[in-house]
C-alpha cells in the first residue's frame, strides 16, 4: 500500500474513539518484520501478557540456581556480599533496614520472571530457557517458604500466585501527601531558637579517601604511548583481545594494583602460580584439595580449566560454564600475565 | 609553628596551610608583599620558548593541573563496579552545563560499545505499523535542542539515616546537566502511527541489563527526546552513545541508554526497576511506586569538605546549585547559621524547567565558623524541605528522592563537613 493510501485510512481512523494517531509522516524507518519483533519483544508485564508457554520446579530450579545464580545470590538466594539476596525478609518493610528481597517485597511474580529471562545471569544475559526460568522463579519462591519444591509452576498457574507484598504500593501521592505543605513563603529570620550539630560524616569516615589518585587521575595524551616490552615477553596485541575476553570474568574477578577478593580471587600473578593460595580468599573445598596436592596455573591447567570450570573441578565455586573457544582462553590468559603479583 | 607549605598541591597540606592564614595572620587583601615575586620579576620558561603545537591534542582533555577532578565511585556501595555508580565532581565545577567526560555514570550491565552502523531503534506494541529506524533515519527527523538535569532517585540518598559522605561529589554527584540535541518521542510514535488507546510505553535499551521502565504516553508526548548529541557533540559511550532517552525532570534510570525499543503498551510493564528498585518504602512499610519527577532540591557546591576556603576572612564566593523536576527553579535562599536566618541568593541567570540553576551569595567572610545550608523554591512554589520534613513524613527507608536542605559546617580553618543539624 503506498504510503498515501495509508494516510488517507489514518485519516478515517482518527474519528474512531481510539485508533491510530493522524499526524505528518516522514516516510522514515522501515516496518518491522515479525521475526526481528519476536526477537526483542520479551517482556511481561503485571498481567501475565506475554509469559511463554513452559514449566518447572524447584527441585529442578535448584540445581539451574547453584550453577548460574548462586556465585552471587547464594545457595539459598541468601546473597553474598552486596549482591542481591532474594530470599528471606517477610514482614520486615516497616523495621529499620528492611530486607526486601523478591518475596518479601515484590509485588507481581511477573517481575521476576520478566527480569530472569531477559537479563540475567548476570554476565551471559538472556541464555535461559523459558522451562529454566519458570524452575528458577519456583527455586526462588521455595528459598522464600512460598511454596513447597515439587509445586510445578507454568504458564498455567502462574498468574494465580499473590504475592506476599502486592498491597504493599501505592501510586505516588507526593503531590497531596507532601507538596501542599511544603509550599508558601518560608521562614526568612528568627526561624530556630538554637542549632546544634547532631551528627558528622567525619565520625562514620566512610568517604573514599581523596589523597589517594585513582589510576586515571592524570589527564593522558591521546596518542598512546608504546609500553616497554615486559621482561617476559608478553604478546600485547593479545593480551589486549584478552582484555576484551576478560570482560566476562570481571564480575567476579578483579585485577591490578587496587584489585580486591570479589566472588572470586584476585587473579595478579596467577599464571605459574599455585592455585588456591591468594590471601583472603575462601575456596571451595575443591579447589583447597588440589591446591594442597600442589597444582600450579600454567598455562596449560588454567586453559584447561576456563575450557569447563565444572568439569575440570568439580565442586568449584566458580560457575562460570566456561570459555570453549581455544583463542579466547590464550588471550586471557596473555592478558592475565600482564598482572604482576 | 610550622612553615606554611606552599607548593604542594595535596589537600591536607593546603589545610594545614589555609589554617595558619585563618589565624589571622595574613587574611588574603591585607597581605603586603614583602619581597618581589620571583614569578614576575623572573623570566619564566613559558615566556620564553614555544608551547605545543596545534598537532599536539587532536582531542583536548582537561589541563594536566585539573587531574583530581574527575569521577569517583564509592566502592562500598555495590556489589562491583560494572553494576554500579559514580559521581561527578560538583564542588570544582561551575556555571550548569556539566563536561560530558566527568558526568556521572550508572550502569546496570556496564557501558556498552554500540557503533552507529550496528544501531537499531524498534517501536512496536499498539502502533500501526512497527517501524524499525536506524541511526541515520533518526538524523532525517526535525531535531531540537534542550538542556536538561538528569538525576539519579538515589542521589542523596545515603544521607537518609544521616550524614554520612563528606563531600558534595558524594551527596549530590548523582546528577549531570547537558544540552541534548534530539528528535521528540511524539515524532516517531506518530511516524509508527500509534493508538491514542495505548496509555504507556515501555522503553528499553539494548545493554545485556536490557534496562526498562513503563513511561505514560501524556509524557512521552510531551517533552521526552530520542538525543544523540550533549553538549554539541556525540554522546559518550557511558551516556548511551549512539543514542538515548532523555526523560526531562524524571529519575535518570528511566533515561533509557543505548535505546533499542519503544513499545505502545495498554499497562506498565511493572519491570524490576519501576517495582524492587526505584519505589519509596515509607515508615509504616506501605511504599510509592511511579515517583518519577525529582523535586526542587538544591546544595551548595563551594566551600563544601572538598572546596574548603583557602583564602581566609574576606571576599568569598558561596555558589552552589539548584533544580526541580516540576519545572524552572525560582528563588534560592542561603543561610549561613543552620537554618535560623536566610538571605536570598543571586541566580547567575533567571532558571530554566527542568534544568540546573547556578546560585551565588557573595559575602565578606569574617573568618567565623558557618553551618552552611541552601534552599530551593520552584515555578510551583514548592520549597526544599529539610531532612526532618522529609523524615517526618517518609521515615528512613526510602532511599530514593532524598531532595533535603543539605548543611556544611564551615570551621574557622576554612575546612568544611558535612553534618547535620536539629
Amino acid at each position: 500500500m503506498s504510503k498515501y493510501l495509508k494516510s488517507i485510512t489514518l485519516a478515517f481512523a482518527v474519528f474512531a474513539i481510539t485508533g491510530p494517531a493522524f499526524a505528518e509522516k516522514f516516510g522514515l524507518g522501515r516496518p518491522a518484520l515479525l521475526a526481528e519483533v519476536a526477537a526483542w519483544d520479551w517482556d511481561i508485564n503485571a498481567l501475565g501478557e506475554g509469559l511463554p508457554s513452559g514449566s518447572g520446579d524447584a527441585l529442578v530450579g535448584e540445581e539451574i540456581f547453584a550453577e548460574k545464580c548462586a556465585a552471587c545470590h547464594g545457595d539459598f538466594a541468601e546473597g553474598i556480599d552486596n549482591w542481591p539476596k532474594l530470599a528471606g525478609g517477610a514482614d520486615t518493610l516497616d523495621h529499620e533496614d528492611p530486607l526486601k528481597t523478591v518475596g518479601s517485597y515484590w509485588p507481581h511474580l511477573t517481575t521476576a520472571y520478566d527480569y530472569i529471562k531477559r537479563s540475567m545471569p548476570y554476565g551471559n544475559a538472556g541464555s535461559l530457557t523459558d522451562d529454566e526460568v519458570y524452575a528458577i522463579v519456583a527455586y526462588i519462591l521455595y528459598s522464600n517458604n512460598l511454596i513447597d519444591d515439587d509445586f510445578l509452576l507454568s504458564d498455567d498457574n502462574f498468574m494465580e500466585f499473590e504475592m506476599p507484598n502486592k498491597a504493599g504500593f501505592v501510586v505516588d501521592d507526593r503531590a497531596e501527601a507532601e507538596y501542599v505543605i511544603w509550599s508558601g513563603a518560608p521562614c526568612m529570620e528568627y526561624c530556630k531558637d538554637s542549632v546544634e550539630i547532631t551528627m558528622r560524616a567525619l565520625v562514620l569516615d566512610v568517604t573514599p579517601d581523596l589523597d589517594v589518585a585513582p589510576e586515571a587521575v592524570t589527564p593522558v595524551s591521546v596518542v598512546a604511548e608504546v609500553p616497554e616490552p615486559e621482561a617476559a615477553a608478553i604478546d600485547l596485541e593479545l593480551a589486549a583481545a584478552g582484555e576484551k575476553v576478560f570482560k566476562k570474568c570481571k564480575s567476579c574477578h578483579q585485577v591490578g594494583e587496587r584489585a580486591k577478593n570479589k566472588s572470586g580471587p584476585i587473579l595478579n600473578g596467577v599464571v605459574h602460580h599455585a592455585a588456591g593460595s591468594v590471601d583472603g580468599f575462601k575456596y571451595s573445598k575443591a579447589m583447597k584439595a588440589v591446591a594442597e596436592g600442589g597444582l600450579i596455573w600454567t598455562e596449560y591447567e588454567l586453559a584447561a580449566f576456563l575450557t569447563k570450570p565444572k568439569a575440570y573441578l568439580k565442586g568449584t565455586k566458580m560457575s562460570f560454564t566456561g570459555l570453549r573457544n581455544e583463542a579466547d582462553q590464550l588471550a586471557v590468559i596473555e592478558y592475565l600475565k600482564t598482572f604482576a603479583n | 609553628m610550622s612553615k606554611i607549605e606552599t607548593s604542594k598541591q595535596s589537600r591536607r597540606a593546603f589545610l594545614s596551610g589555609a589554617a595558619a592564614v585563618g589565624a589571622g595572620a595574613m587574611a588574603s587583601g591585607e597581605a603586603l608583599a614583602q619581597t618581589a615575586d620571583p614569578l614576575i620579576t623572573q623570566p619564566q620558561e613559558w615566556a620564553q620558548g614555544f608551547g605545543d603545537g596545534v598537532d599536539a591534542t587532536s582531542y583536548g582533555l582537561p589541563s594536566q593541573y585539573e587531574g583530581d577532578i574527575i569521577r569517583r565511585n564509592v566502592e562500598w556501595l555495590t556489589a562491583d563496579q560494572i553494576s554500579s555508580i559514580n559521581f561527578t565532581p560538583i564542588h570544582a565545577l561551575d556555571g550548569t552545563i556539566t563536561p560530558q567526560g566527568c558526568a556521572f555514570e550508572r550502569h546496570h550491565s556496564g557501558a556498552i560499545d554500540l557503533s552507529k552502523s550496528d544501531y537499531r531503534l524498534m517501536i512496536n506494541g499498539l502502533v500501526d505499523t512497527p517501524l524499525v529506524f536506524t541511526y541515520e533515519d533518526l538524523e532525517r527527523f526535525p531535531r531540537e535542542n534542550h538542556v536538561y538535569f538528569c538525576e539519579c532517585a538515589a542521589n542523596t540518598g545515603m544521607e537518609w539515616a544521616g550524614a554520612q559522605l563528606n563531600g558534595a561529589q558524594f551527596t549530590h554527584g548523582m546528577i549531570h546537566n547537558m544540552e541534548y540535541t534530539g528528535v521528540p518521542l511524539r515524532l516517531l510514535l506518530e511516524e509508527a502511527g500509534y493508538d491514542t488507546a495505548g496509555k504507556w510505553v515501555f522503553v528499553e535499551g539494548a545493554d545485556a541489563s536490557s534496562n526498562g521502565r513503563s513511561i505514560p504516553m501524556d509524557k512521552a508526548l510531551d517533552d521526552v527526546l530520542v538525543a544523540f548529541k550533549a553538549n554539541g557533540e556525540a554522546l559518550r559511550k557511558e551516556h548511551g552513545y549512539p543514542v538515548r532517552l532523555v526523560v526531562p525532570g524524571w529519575e535518570g534510570n528511566m533515561w533509557i541508554k543505548w535505546i533499542r525499543r519503544i513499545e505502545v503498551t495498554n499497562f506498565p510493564v511493572e519491570s524490576r526497576e519501576e517495582t524492587s528498585k526505584y519505589t519509596d518504602t515509607l515508615e509504616n512499610g506501605v511504599s510509592r511506586k511511579w515517583t518519577w519527577a525529582m523535586d526542587a532540591k538544591s546544595v551548595v557546591t563551594s566551600p563544601s569538605p572538598q572546596a574548603p576556603v583557602k583564602h581566609g576572612k574576606g571576599p568569598l564566593v558561596i555558589t552552589g546549585l539548584a533544580w526541580s523536576g516540576n519545572g524552572a527553579i525560582k528563588r534560592v535562599d542561603v543561610s549561613k547559621d543552620g537554618g535560623k536566618t536566610w538571605e536570598t541568593a543571586r541566580l547567575a541567570k533567571p532558571g530554566e524547567k527542568m534544568a540546573l540553576t547556578r546560585f551565588y551569595l557573595d559575602i565578606d567572610w569574617d573568618g567565623s565558623e558557618m553551618l552552611l545550608q541552601s534552599r530551593a523554591i520552584d515555578e510551583t512554589g514548592y520549597v526544599q524541605p529539610t531532612k526532618t520534613q522529609l523524615r517526618d513524613l517518609r521515615g528512613l527507608n526510602s532511599i530514593y528522592h532524598n531532595n533535603c536542605i543539605q548543611t556544611w559546617w564551615v570551621r574557622e580553618s576554612g575546612e568544611a563537613e558535612n553534618v547535620e543539624v536539629s
